[in-house]
């Protein structure tokens, strides 16, 4: 037993004792409040960066910078009403909330945040968890949390989020098979599941990073994928409020809105963090050589790499406009999947070796030939007078009639 | 034997992981709304998630969750969401008359079959795990290398035929699923 427990994580290698049961409950009690206090930050950070891009001031009345706002936020939404529409379905209205707040709290569980400390003599790896399962455990609660967005919507007894809680179901599930290709490319590569060995993998250097050994492809479509299921900006059309009035949470009121609030700011960071892990290796990069600088950078390293892809989910939201339905699914099941799985055989191809890889990669070009070459003709029947499908998202006129109308206003 | 052969930790997570499964198994059949019932089958996947992990199976684990409860049970939800079978139709009339006396015989047979399984083979004569029975299962990572050799190699044609059977499913549900639409105004089509 305790041999598979040290298989696990070095620190039970020699037995449970009480030491490494307070270890362990610190480390856990640590990695949830750090999560909680970057929670805070995000979004004041979010709201700041939102306001500078649209020449704005942002929040700025309570405490210096305004960085207490999102604390004065959270007090309001407690102290309000809490409500539960006469047409919810009761228990599964106040069950959703939790099962959305639930992974992500999860998920952030197994990010390496630095290497290995030693603290009274035993080897303590900077992450809550490291189940051999691995990065299997974040696809897993991603699977979980579309439950609790859909069934949100679900419950309300209303027609907008249940509009919401349909389209977020069929868009969560289309973008899980090209982020599940990609991941799966990476623990090719890596040839162990835990995220772990993951980074220690691309320790070695910038070149050793995910991001360059794979090429760039499969980093794109999981920056993609990842965005479309966080249901961040330009993926949102859950939560369009042009369409759909506020989406899934639209009948949510006080601290269950909040959580909802909250679960999201923890997706988005905890994701920016299975970024970096997977594709800029972690808390990889360089270190003095002074004594207990030594490990203190990787952290400091995991919170750079970490902020700047905070900053970019900030900047989509700032600057990317929403995607329509239609086209959302389209590239998803069209462009993402397919290209996904094509990278991921040429990567397998070139792991057993170079005469394999250009196979694969002659294969896959065919493929891709062929299947522009159905697109086109799945297009043309369309459109055509042979057309098998209502066309989707096309206007009651037709563009040229529009646009010329619009410049006959315009002048 | 059995008793001793247990430690209280996996009697623990296997009565919770029973719990977990049986729970949810009453709860599909048992609640009126169908959204409840994909609910409580969430939760049988998850009691048969845990008494992998108590099998140190974790890969299948995890798989259980992302595949069965991550898409399968969301594709159910999602039809009876676009459906609005949610709405309480009331089931008092028997769409196929005599199933009750079927599903009683059924169960019946199912039943009978599990008790002579269980009675004759070797998996509750003291065995801590079903890996014990033939090769050892792998911990950790070894467990996945250990699933895809068996799968690729041992069984790879059963592993084939069911993607076949998987993909001559879908083609089906698309050619079904697909009309020949019919144009009526061909002249107003630009």
């Amino acid at each position: 037993m305790s041999a598979w427990l040290g298989s696990v994580d070095p620190l039970y290698a020699h037995g449970v004792t009480f030491a490494v049961f307070a270890i362990v409950v610190i480390r856990l009690v640590a990695a949830f409040s750090v999560l909680m206090g970057a929670v805070i930050v995000m979004i004041w950070f979010e709201r700041k960066t939102i306001s500078d891009m649209q020449s704005r001031i942002g929040p700025q009345r309570w405490g210096p910078f305004g960085l207490f706002q999102t604390l004065a936020d959270g007090i309001k939404l407690i102290l309000k009403e809490d409500l539960i529409p006469s047409e919810a379905d009761r228990f599964v209205f106040k069950l959703a909330p939790y099962l959305v707040v639930l992974p992500a709290v999860i998920t952030f569980a197994i990010v390496p945040v630095g290497g290995t400390l030693t603290i009274a003599g035993h080897s303590v790896q900077l992450q809550a968890a490291n189940p051999p399962m691995g990065i299997l455990l974040m696809l897993a609660m991603s699977g979980i949390s579309v439950y609790g967005v859909m069934l949100a919507g679900w419950s309300s007894g209303s027609k907008y989020p249940l509009l919401s809680s349909v389209r977020a179901s069929a868009q969560m599930i289309s973008y899980e098979a090209a982020l599940g290709m990609t991941i799966v490319t990476i623990v090719l590569a890596t040839g162990s599941l835990s995220t772990h060995d993951i980074v220690t993998a691309q320790g070695h250097g910038i070149l050793h990073w995910n991001l360059i050994r794979l090429g760039v492809v499969p980093f794109v479509v999981f920056l993609i994928a990842i965005t479309a299921e966080l249901n961040r900006p330009p993926f949102d059309v859950v939560e369009a409020e042009s369409e759909l009035v506020g989406g899934f949470h639209t009948e949510y009121s006080s601290f269950r809105f909040a959580i909802f609030f909250l679960a999201e700011y923890m997706n988005t960071i905890t994701m920016s963090a299975i970024m970096v892990t997977l594709f800029f290796g972690g808390p990889a990069g360089w270190i003095p050589n002074v004594a207990h600088l030594r490990w203190v950078f990787p952290i400091l390293w995991f919170l750079v790499k970490t902020v700047v892809f905070a900053f970019c989910y900030v900047w989509f939201r700032a600057s990317l406009p929403r995607l329509r339905y239609d086209q959302l699914m389209d590239l998803g099941w069209k462009r993402l999947i397919p290209l996904s799985l094509g990278w991921m055989l040429i990567v397998a191809g070139f792991i057993v070796n170079r005469a394999w890889g250009f196979a694969m990669a002659g294969v896959v070009l065919l493929a891709w030939l062929l299947l522009t070459r159905a697109f086109e003709l799945g297009h043309r029947r369309e459109r055509g007078a042979s057309s098998v499908l209502a066309p989707v998202g096309e206007r009651p006129l037709p563009g040229e009639v529009l646009r010329a109308r619009t410049d006959e206003e315009e002048g | 034997m059995i008793a001793g052969a247990y430690a209280l930790p996996s009697i623990v997570v296997f009565a919770t992981s029973a719990l977990l499964v049986l729970v949810g198994a009453v709860g599909v059949i048992a609640a009126q709304n169908p959204v409840h019932s994909a609910l409580s089958l969430i939760m049988t996947l998850f009691g048969v998630a845990v008494a992998f992990v108590a099998q140190s199976a974790d890969f299948l684990a995890a798989v259980q969750i992302i595949v069965y409860a991550g898409a399968i049970v969301v594709l159910f939800l999602f039809v009876i969401m676009f459906l609005g079978v949610d709405r309480r139709d009331p089931v008092r009339v028997e769409p196929l008359v005599g199933q009750r006396a079927f599903a009683a015989v059924g169960v019946l047979i199912t039943v009978a079959g599990l008790i002579t399984l269980m009675a004759r083979s070797h998996w509750v004569s003291g065995a801590i795990s079903v890996s014990s029975g033939g090769t050892a299962l792998a911990t950790g990572q070894g467990n996945v290398k250990q699933l895809g050799t068996a799968v690729f190699t041992t069984y790879l044609f059963a592993f084939e035929a069911t993607a076949a059977l998987l993909i001559i499913a879908v083609v089906g549900a698309v050619l079904l699923a697909r009309r020949e639409r019919v144009v009526e105004n061909e002249g107003s089509d630009a």
